[in-house]
């Protein structure tokens, strides 16, 4: 049994929060340079080297990519043979109120009724999983909700099949039009239960950027529902040109033989998420 | 100008325009044109809105006079020590609609967000020969570059929505609707069917 002392979670979440506010991950700078060398329209080519001269910016300088830095989605993987000396979901808490704090970080959590900002940009929304080893594996996940609010369910019946599907999605990218910030990359979580392709949904958000799911069929469903969203030339920022989605992420899960739902979560071209293993 | 050492080449074609707008300009304007914004303008948000609701359903006057203004939907990250401000890109301008036409009525002249608005907002727009700007979002360390000055004039308790006013220099926005009528996301659109 390994101890893992809460205070040495703290601190790394902390870091972890201000690093990503800061600084977008290799591949998805690489996707939007990649973006610019091949957009078709000259000022949504103009805007992508903006994006980039803005990752650069915030990145040297260490200001937020975005001034929305969004509500923290924490995945934590706890190796079943960890003991946290202390009160884990406290220590996850205090590290992001206290990045938010010190990296000058906006603080967006309000309560939903009163809407009465809470001060700290806590409570993070934090997933659990419990997996063999001895190792904690956070990933953090800033959600700016520009994105966020564009998201979409359906509870499909089976019948719609995967054209249903394709139709759904595309169409809900295509309606949200300029507003969740494209080029968007799109998580999609389909089958389970209404909260699991929900989940399931943000989740793929995490996988490396573009990288296609390990099954064949629906990594092909991916590179089809990118190429129908793109072929509608709304573009960056709805502003015309071949980039409206840099990706399409995936995740299935078996569903009840009456059921297909259907989530999709739009994250925005600032996609922001670091991985810490403790 | 600090812009110009990271992007020497970038939007060299801005047409620049001093703020507040003159009518001339506004109708000179087309959407879909590139500007680069000069001056002082006005940020608020869902929260400020809300407060310019609540004022105005009490008969009250606003905290500032926002004829013939520009209106900026923003809530910056805060300023680090030696800042003016921190990231201060747009928001999702969809939710201040509801709003917009009743600011619009009292003198309220241009707005700048980002994303689509609504049918009631276009036609005040084109009804009071206004503007709606898209400034660019997720930029928000590139756009803090280029606000010279920033202050709260009003509602400080409600942080990063709070009212302030910036000066800006060169900072780049699209005409989004203009004031004939004309939706620079509509026209994108019909162009692609």
């Amino acid at each position: 049994m390994r101890i893992v002392q809460a205070d040495e979670i703290t601190k790394a979440v902390r870091a972890q929060t201000i690093d990503a506010a800061t600084d977008l991950e290799p591949d998805i700078l690489d996707a939007l340079l990649a973006a610019r060398d091949s957009e078709t329209s000259p000022l949504s080519r103009n805007v992508l080297e903006l994006l980039i001269s803005n990752a650069d910016i915030a990145s040297r300088e260490k200001i937020p990519l975005c001034q929305d830095t969004g509500v923290s989605v924490v995945f934590v993987e706890i190796g079943q043979d960890v003991h946290v000396e202390g009160i884990l979901e406290e220590a996850l808490q205090a590290g992001v109120a206290q990045g938010y704090e010190d990296g000058y970080l906006r603080k967006s959590v309000c309560d939903p009724l009163t809407r009465v900002n809470t001060g700290t940009n806590t409570p993070a929304v934090i997933h659990y999983d419990i997996v063999p080893g001895d190792e904690i594996h956070i990933s953090l996940l800033p959600k700016g909700c520009g994105s966020e609010n564009m998201s979409g369910l359906t509870m499909l019946p089976p019948s719609a099949g995967i054209q249903g599907m394709i139709d759904f999605v595309v169409e809900l990218v295509v309606q949200a039009g300029p507003n969740p910030c494209p080029p968007v990359t799109v998580g999609v979580g389909m089958g389970g239960t209404f909260e699991k392709a929900a989940l399931l949904a943000k989740k793929s958000l995490l996988r490396p950027l573009g990288q296609p799911h390990p099954r064949e069929d629906i990594a092909q469903l991916e590179q089809q529902i990118k190429q129908e969203i793109n072929e509608r030339g709304m573009g960056v920022h709805g502003l015309g040109g071949n980039h409206t989605s840099l990706a399409v992420h995936i995740e299935p899960f078996p569903s009840h033989i009456a059921s297909l739902p259907v989530a999709v979560n739009i994250q925005c071209h600032a996609h922001r998420y670091k991985k810490i293993i403790l | 100008m600090s812009l110009l050492r990271y992007t020497p080449d970038l939007f060299g074609d801005l047409k620049s325009i001093d703020l507040p707008f003159t009518p001339d300009v506004i109708i000179s304007l087309k959407a879909g044109d590139l500007v680069g914004l000069n001056g002082y303008l006005y940020t608020g948000r869902d929260q400020t809105h809300r407060r310019f609701e609540a004022l105005l359903d009490e008969g009250k006057a606003l905290p500032v006079d926002l004829k013939g203004q520009l209106l900026y939907y923003v809530g910056p990250s805060p300023a680090q020590p030696g800042q003016v401000i921190g990231a201060a890109g747009p928001t999702t301008s969809y939710r201040m609609d509801k709003y917009t036409p009743r600011l619009m009525d009292l003198g309220l002249i241009a707005t700048m967000g980002k994303g689509m608005r609504s049918i009631p907002v276009r036609e005040a727009i084109t009804k009071h020969k206004g503007l709606y700007l898209a400034a660019f979002g997720g930029a928000g360390a590139y756009l803090s570059k280029c606000i010279v000055e920033a202050e709260v004039v009003a509602f400080e308790d409600a942080g990063p929505e709070a009212l302030f006013r910036f000066k800006v220099e060169n900072f780049p926005a699209v005409v989004i609707n203009d004031a004939h009528g004309n939706d620079y996301y509509e026209m994108v659109k019909k162009k692609q069917n």
